[in-house]
């Protein structure tokens, strides 16, 4: 048995060494690249949604390397995500490729499921090797997701550009090699130390702007073309709506006992969209709001063509950018979308948000005088 | 002074309206509907919405549009889920949310929410919300609810029956004429609607053609096909369209099948994509797929429609020995 899994920005870390715990021999697929998108374009449906062409190119290339089962989450709708497993699963046998597919789906009641796909992936019956490997992998995660904060904070003020992606490209790289809970975890915090400890211009303008939008393309590197590392070294820095570790915890743990972490945000969402509608509509609008609450200069939303939950957000966002007075663009990916086309829109809209500062600052000093 | 209640003709209203019309004129309340799907109401309805909505929805927000100035209330459910564990569609989850910002100076909406996705047991007091915005009296709206459902089993069993409710109004059913049937499959907005679908249904029908939809199905027989799959389905019209895809796939008694989608259709793509994978393993059975979106050409699509119908007739009569990839 050879494991692999679908990549989501750093989620791939953290699933690595999860995997790794349970002593299975895995398969890592190689960051996400144009041939990994022309793979998965030409063998899935026309119009289906980014991450799902992705997912497929991710797929291909590890069944090059010799995988033969597949780890993947699920849901239970209304958004296509639920529906995943399945369609993959159909279009990897009609290449050929028998894949045996390991699903957690949130479990509906039904936690037998969902603790047999536990048992059968750990190869181990005894609770205590799977809740320790369990514990590591979700700790890795959240170290992880402090690594990205790091970055994403050093990225505008560091003073020599570029140096930040230097020691971050670096850990990608290293982090394939290394194997297990101790090892990983020491990279990261080596990493972080690295580039907390990067040199700083104390004299540039930051900006701040919040990213929305469906959890995918915020997450994953490739498809949404680096905007952390686009808008990073344009002097903004940014706070993503949604975390992969957060989203573990809400799926998978509180949900099934109605918990949940996002109550400030479905309060602030309410007097626009008054339920969950699936995916993370909810969330765009219930963030764009505390983050024009907190004072953010714009807020960013990305999403894969054909969204459909994040097309409710759209419409609905107009109204909240107005309310709350705070520049908002959308931004729509696919395998089409052209770099060139996507960065000038980047470019226009920093530009509108730093004229912007510096209007209402001159504005303010007016006003003391 | 009678209430007067506007109710869009799009999306729900071509599996529901009857049930709505009646109820609300028992209350005492005048109905008044949009006009029939035409060009100006796709127009304005494409202007009044998010580039990235798909062609339904773009159309109901014209029906919207259509009723704004006519009616004190217009009727926009927000339709989470109708059966249990089953969703609509995000859209239609949203829909209430997404017209009101959308179009500005919007009379109030009945935006009560369905949501059978739990349990049934929140029926009543849907109901009485709807009912409530005419009438406070309960008994009255059990009442007026008690006779629309009896309208609305007459209409489903017209449908059943083969009349086509075709911008909801029911046409005659027609004798067999011809020796071909084609399933015209596709959400009931889109096959249903005239402008949208460009008067698909009509043209088949003038070609001599039998038609099956998937509102003629027996629902018993549907669901019991969907309950075979892997995973539950978890989108209502995605159970009927998959069931009934396997049903007429197994049974063999059609010759062909033509789905009508819309382009962007979240449900669609993975539906279409796991019909077409059925129709062409399991059943060699022809299969066309025409998806439109608003730029959509006329002579396009009937040229793809005739080839299709043709390709169908050489094959009965050279006894089915044409490669099914068309």
């Amino acid at each position: 048995m050879k494991v692999t899994f679908p990549h989501m920005g750093n989620q791939y870390v953290a699933t690595k060494t999860l995997l790794e715990e349970f002593g299975l021999e895995i398969a890592v697929p190689p960051q996400c690249s144009n041939d990994t998108l022309s793979i998965g374009t030409q063998y899935s449906p026309e119009s289906i949604c980014l991450p799902l062409k992705v997912n497929i190119g991710n797929f291909m290339e590890t069944i090059k390397q010799g995988a033969d089962t597949i780890v993947f989450s699920g849901s239970c709708g209304p958004c296509r995500f639920g529906y995943y497993s399945i369609l993959e699963k159909e279009i990897l046998k009609e290449l050929g490729h028998e894949m045996e597919v390991i699903l957690f789906d949130p479990p509906q009641g039904d936690y037998k499921t969902f603790i047999n796909s536990i048992f059968k992936l750990a190869q181990t019956k005894n609770p205590i090797k799977i809740l320790n490997a369990l514990s590591r992998a979700v700790r890795i995660l959240y170290q992880v997701d402090a690594l990205d904060d790091a970055a994403l904070y050093k990225r505008p003020r560091q003073k020599q550009m570029g140096e930040v992606d230097l020691y971050y490209d670096e850990f990608h790289k290293e982090v394939r090699k290394v194997r297990g809970y101790r090892e990983t975890s020491q990279l990261i915090e080596k990493t972080r130390k690295q580039i907390l400890a990067i040199e700083e211009d104390p004299n540039r303008e930051v900006l701040k702007v919040g990213i929305v939008g469906e959890i995918y393309t915020i997450l994953e590197p490739f498809v949404n073309l680096n905007v952390d590392k686009k808008l990073g070294e344009m002097g903004v820095e940014i706070e993503r709506s949604l975390k992969i570790s957060h989203w573990l915890t809400e799926h998978l743990f509180l949900s099934p006992l109605k918990l949940t972490m996002e109550g400030k945000t479905r309060k602030a969402a309410k007097p626009y969209l008054k339920t969950m509608i699936g995916g993370h509509a909810r969330e765009t609008i219930g963030h764009s709001i505390r983050y024009a609450e907190r004072g953010f200069d714009g807020v960013i939303q990305i999403y894969p063509l054909t969204c459909m939950p994040e097309i409710v957000a759209q419409s609905i966002m107009p109204t909240v950018e107005k309310d709350y007075n705070i520049p908002y663009l959308c931004l729509i990916v696919d395998e089409m979308t052209g770099e060139a086309g996507y960065t000038t829109r980047l470019e226009a809209f920093i530009d509108l948000l730093r004229r912007r500062k510096e209007k209402q600052e001159n504005a303010e000093l007016l006003l003391r005088y | 002074m009678t209430v007067k209640i506007g109710i869009p003709r799009g999306l729900w209203f071509y599996d529901y309206y009857p049930l709505w019309k009646t109820f609300y004129e028992e209350l005492g309340a005048e109905v008044v509907l949009s006009n029939p799907t035409n060009k100006q109401i796709l127009d304005t309805g494409v202007k009044n919405t998010v580039d990235e909505a798909c062609l339904p929805v773009k159309i109901f927000h014209g029906h919207v549009f259509d009723l704004k100035d006519k009616v004190d209330y217009i009727f926009v459910p927000k339709m989470m889920s109708v059966y249990k564990r089953e969703y609509i569609c995000p859209k239609f989850c949203g829909l209430p949310e997404m017209v009101n910002h959308s179009i500005k100076d919007l009379p109030p909406l009945i935006d009560t929410e369905i949501n059978f996705n739990k349990s049934r047991n929140s029926l009543k007091k849907t109901i009485y919300n709807f009912g409530s915005y005419v009438t406070k009296n309960p008994i009255k709206i059990k009442r007026a609810y008690e006779k629309a459902l009896k309208e609305y089993e007459v209409y489903k069993s017209e449908i059943k029956e083969g009349s086509f409710p075709i911008d909801g109004q029911l046409n005659s059913k027609e004798k067999k004429q011809s020796d071909i049937t084609i399933a015209v499959m596709g959400h009931s907005y889109n096959i249903y609607d005239k402008y949208g679908s460009m008067g698909l249904i009509n043209k088949l029908k003038e070609n001599g053609i039998n038609i099956v939809t998937p509102e003629m199905m027996d629902y018993k027989v549907v669901n019991q096909h969907a309950s075979t799959l892997e995973k539950k389905m978890f989108w209502s019209y995605g159970r009927k369209l998959l069931g009934t895809a396997m049903y007429l796939i197994e049974e063999k008694n059609i010759d062909g099948m033509v789905y009508l989608s819309s382009f962007g259709c979240g449900i669609d793509s993975i539906i279409v994509d796991l019909i077409e994978r059925k129709a062409r393993k399991k059943g060699r059975l022809p299969f066309l797929l025409i998806t439109v979106d608003e730029h959509t050409g006329e002579a396009g699509v009937n040229t793809r429609l005739e080839a299709f119908t043709d390709m169908l007739e050489w094959r009965k009569r050279n006894e089915g020995n044409l490669s099914t990839h068309g």
